[in-house]
């Protein structure tokens, strides 16, 4: 029951944000004081420009898990409209040039997937602990068949 | 039917249920705020304008930022991140944004504030079309909620120019 809620709204999301993940977890504290970890973030994807001071969710060739960090410098080529970003964590002392794969100077429209547009504190911490701490997933799969299983209605 | 694990059960749902949705009315309520912010920029110096090894123009220049944000906070306003960005077009380039100096406001005390300042990040242009270069300076803004909507806001300022001469 709430495994279909969840997967419905999950999917729901996906409709109407055209974001193909519509929902980050914060994973680190690069952000904070304004996004602290397990925060939750809600993804829009939409065809407006990229634009400075928008939180974006962007991936890195070569690293599996995406960053999300705010856009402090925008260039829009005039001919091609392909627009060249930099990013950079509130809390971090440097830009994001360090991070992105070596030599790599900009971001592009292909690395980004998706502006921050809403904010849920705390809620992605269930997420946080069942990675990080497996056990407990399956304690907690373990209870909920145990109950099933033994509930007489 | 009334067993403690259906009690719990519904309970929790209520429980959740109730939260989402104070937590939905605090983010729309946000939308009654009308907020009347303002804000001056004047450039106090230009430091050094050069072109560097590779062939792109940079500025380094000493600003007064003075601003009053009081009117963006709400009771559902977590912080302001507040920054100022150099805006211009050059031939290549429909549009470069890049940003000054920014700052985060956790409270509403702090909301107004009078800053002097070189810019915090580099003023880089990709090329080297910065000399005599006419360039609006922006205050944009980004409420970060406790929860819900992020909202965000900017107010331009123009005719900034850059100097013909390198220096």
């Amino acid at each position: 029951m709430i495994v279909t809620s969840a997967l419905i709204i999950w999917k729901g999301l996906m409709c109407v944000t055209g974001s193909e993940s519509p929902v980050v977890v914060v994973l680190s504290g690069s952000m904070e004081p304004g996004f602290k970890r397990g925060d939750i973030l809600f993804l829009h994807m939409s065809k407006d420009p990229i634009r400075a001071g928008e939180i974006v969710v962007f991936n890195v060739d070569g690293r599996k898990i995406p960053i999300v960090h705010r856009v402090i410098k925008v260039h829009e080529h005039e001919d091609t409209g392909e627009v060249d970003v930099l990013t950079k964590g509130d809390n971090n002392f440097g830009d994001d040039r360090l991070l992105y794969a070596h030599g790599q100077l900009w971001l592009h429209r292909h690395h980004i997937m998706g502006r921050a547009v809403g904010f849920l504190p705390y809620v992605g911490w269930v997420t946080i602990i069942m990675t990080e701490k497996p056990i407990i997933k399956y304690l907690l799969i373990g209870a909920l068949g145990l109950v099933v299983i033994t509930s007489k209605e | 039917m009334h067993s403690f694990g259906y009690r719990a059960n519904a309970l929790l749902t209520f429980a959740v249920t109730l939260l989402a949705l104070i937590c939905a009315m605090s983010s729309l309520s946000d939308n009654l705020n009308s907020p009347s912010p303002s804000s001056h920029v004047k450039v106090l110096n230009i430091n050094w304008f050069q072109k560097s090894t590779q062939g792109n123009d940079e500025v380094s220049m000493t600003m007064n930022i003075s601003a009053n944000l009081q009117s963006l906070f709400t009771w559902n306003t977590k912080q302001v991140f507040v920054f100022l960005a150099a805006e211009y077009e050059t031939p290549q380039n429909s549009l470069n944004q890049v940003s000054l100096w920014d700052g985060i406001i956790p409270s509403k005390e702090h909301a107004k504030f009078w800053i002097h300042t070189t810019n915090k990040y580099r003023f880089t242009d990709q090329g080297s079309n910065l000399q005599g270069k006419e360039f609006n300076l922006t205050l944009h803004w980004h409420v970060m909620p406790k929860t819900g909507k992020m909202f965000a806001d900017k107010i331009v300022m123009s005719g900034f120019s850059l100097p013909v001469e390198y220096r």
